[in-house]
């Protein structure tokens, strides 16, 4: 691949993921307004597809305030970091043949290791707010992120032992046959459970609870370093959608009426729309039912699921 | 253990979770509560509490007779008047001015006035972007209607004259009595 | 790849200098997540992505998050500055300098004196990583599973409640009722 080629590829994924975030205000609102029974947004251009822009705007001219009270340097840089690493994530991600910026042949540990990452811009936007509500956050989304990366770590790995491989066009092209939905249920489960979690979207999301804590680890951000920690949430459910698809739903691949890349983007719209139809039906659970919940029961089927896979591929192998 | 984390009990949670996201996915194919508003107005009953009038009896005079019941009963003094009289010895307010950014609609006005003169209709839709506006003076209050009491006319049926019957004149009213006269 | 070695070698060590000269707890542990960061792209460069990454992993995303965490429920203010302060004294830290700096002039003499030998970059792809642990290195690698075992079994003793706390309301209607 040329460079000039590459460069294009860099750009073109920036442009349609930060797209594809900002739309997302558009398409959650819209969503969950159906799903109550209310229109939702459909007055600022067709379909109301401009509060998209009216949002953006908002949050552009909003006073960019810094509580006198902060940690001035940590309260700005963390929402930069949420962003960072959630774009970062996406380097790896397959989106059809030829179109993935660097086909690591680490790519799933680096998906880990960015979104291991991403903890940080909670924890440091809690603590530099110097706010009870906010550092309450802080913690809470700290406990819940470390465990919940455990399970996505250790869920991923039955895909890993039947590819034997981390890279991640390695994983779709070995998925030619029979999706890894089929063989690894209770690692889709689990991964889907844990990205809910790791992206502290409703129902677990604990660390800005609006009914108990305000809003939590961003309760003193206003404009557009709000807006960071907003697109940066977009951008996570956008990064899971995605890499459950790539690891579970066969990535690119499909019946050949539609070229890889639609399938990729069908099949990773599904996955958002679940997200959000998450977020219209369940209630939040208590925080310490998350984290029991986390090591009682995922850990323990997560482990089992992993011990039982490995016995079967050697099984296989053995023939 | 189970059943101490997750309420309900393990598997059978995970159900109902499923459960209530699809019945709240059918939710996409219901019909849909929204009024849109400017091209599609709700339908407000008669009795609904709005914008405030001043209504007239039949022969077009002012129902209000000044008694300042309304000013009393307002909760947050929103209304300010004052009564005077015309050559007739009939009662009518000078000015009367309420102040719609403190109007609270609670109707206590309405249920005060012994003369229906002051009366709550169904409407909403007055909004201002001037403060100032929201003041409105008797012009701005008067409407030509007799609202929702039509063919009442207080001073039909009041014991006094003021230019609209006379004395003793009125509907299931008797003569002044002759204090002069023994007769019974 | 000479090059990247050595910015990321130097902003590792400044880092790490930075990080023990804060006087502010948060601010100390960041600049050691930079250090950890800039230690996961030495390895990076020197052809071991895999190690690289669980750097990153294991140490910048979990186990310096965990040292915040502590300090935010400590909820150390200025006082605790102040107090490192008191404790940096030139008295305290120039002996243990001198001594490192004689150190570095001395590790300075035998890089200049060392002949030009070219650094090798040898690939170290998970493959390789894992034979080694699960050939060579098993028994190691099992101990450290048993002493992890045992933390864990440790820990969770340590955090099972034992006795059943009641609500004082509830302690007297068991009382009452025996």
């Amino acid at each position: 691949m040329s460079v000039m080629q590459h460069i294009w590829i860099v750009l073109g994924v920036l442009f349609v993921l930060l797209n594809i975030a900002a739309g997302l205000i558009w398409v959650e609102r819209r969503l969950l307004a159906l799903w109550q029974d209310r229109l939702g947004p459909n007055r600022a251009g067709p379909l109301g597809l401009f509060i998209v822009l009216a949002d953006t705007l908002k949050l552009f001219f909003k006073e960019d305030w810094i509580p006198p009270f902060a940690d001035k340097w940590i309260f700005i840089t963390a929402p930069a970091i949420v962003v960072g690493s959630v774009l970062l994530s996406f380097v790896i991600i397959p989106f059809a043949p030829g179109i993935v910026v660097a086909d690591l042949n680490i790519g799933l540990l680096f998906f880990l290791a960015m979104s291991s990452l991403g903890v940080y811009s909670i924890v440091l936007g809690g603590w530099a707010s110097n706010n009870k509500y906010a550092l309450l956050g802080a913690l809470r989304g700290a406990s819940q992120m470390i465990a919940y990366e455990v399970f996505m770590g250790l869920s991923l790995m039955g895909v890993v032992m039947l590819t034997g491989s981390f890279k991640m066009g390695a994983i779709v092209e070995a998925q030619k046959d029979m999706w890894f939905i089929v063989t690894q249920p209770v690692g889709f489960f689990v991964f889907f459970i844990a990205g809910i979690a790791e992206t502290h979207r409703l129902p677990f999301d604990i660390p800005e609870a609006e009914s108990e804590l305000i809003a939590g680890y961003h309760a003193e951000y206003s404009g557009m370093k709000f807006g960071m920690f907003f697109i940066g949430e977009y951008l996570g459910i956008t990064l899971i959608s995605a890499m459950m698809v790539a690891l579970f739903f066969g990535g690119w691949l499909g019946p050949a009426f539609l070229p890889p890349l639609a399938w990729f983007a069908l099949k990773t719209f599904f996955f958002i729309g679940v997200f959000i139809l998450l977020r219209a039906s369940l209630p939040r659970p208590r925080y310490d039912q998350l984290i029991e919940y986390g090591w009682k029961i995922l850990l323990p089927v997560v482990l089992a699921n992993l011990m039982i896979t490995g016995a079967i591929a050697l099984w296989v192998r053995g023939e | 253990m189970l059943q101490n984390i997750l309420p309900g009990g393990g598997v059978s949670l995970m159900f109902s979770n499923l459960r209530t996201m699809w019945l709240v996915f059918l939710h996409l194919f219901r019909k849909k509560e929204t009024i849109q508003y400017p091209e599609e107005k709700i339908k407000l009953h008669p009795r609904w509490r709005g914008r405030i009038v001043l209504t007239k009896d039949p022969d077009g005079g002012e129902r209000c007779v000044g008694c300042y019941l309304c000013a009393a009963a307002c909760p947050v003094d929103c209304i300010a008047l004052q009564a005077t009289e015309d050559e007739n010895g009939r009662r009518y307010p000078e000015f009367f001015r309420i102040n719609f950014s403190r109007c609270i609609f609670c109707g206590y006005c309405e249920e005060a006035c012994p003369t229906y003169a002051i009366q709550l209709i169904p409407d909403f839709e007055m909004g201002e972007y001037n403060r100032q506006n929201l003041v409105f003076e008797k012009e701005d209050l008067l409407i030509n209607s007799e609202g929702k009491y039509p063919g009442y006319n207080f001073y039909k049926v009041a014991g006094m004259e003021a230019g609209v019957k006379a004395k003793g004149k009125g509907d299931n009213e008797e003569l002044p009595v002759d204090v002069k006269s023994l007769l019974p | 790849m000479n090059l990247l070695f050595y910015i990321s070698s130097f902003v590792a060590v400044a880092a790490t200098i930075l990080a023990i000269t804060r006087f502010h707890p948060v601010h100390a542990l960041l600049y050691l997540v930079v250090s950890f960061l800039a230690a996961a792209l030495i390895f990076l460069s020197l052809g071991s992505p895999f190690i690289a990454v669980m750097e990153v992993i294991v140490y910048a995303g979990a186990i310096i998050v965990l040292f915040i965490f502590v300090v935010m429920m400590l909820n150390l203010g200025k006082d605790t500055a102040l107090q490192e302060k008191n404790w940096l004294r030139p008295k305290v830290w120039i002996g243990p300098s001198l001594l490192v700096l004689i150190l570095l002039v001395e590790m300075i003499v035998l890089l200049l004196t060392a002949e030009d030998t070219a650094m090798h970059v040898t690939v170290v792809d998970p493959r390789n990583v894992s034979l080694a642990l699960f050939g060579e290195y098993i028994i190691a690698l099992e101990l450290a599973g048993f002493l992890l075992m045992a933390g864990i079994v440790g820990a969770a003793h340590i955090g099972k409640q034992k006795k059943k706390q009641l609500h004082r309301f509830l302690q007297a209607e068991v009382m009452e009722s025996v």
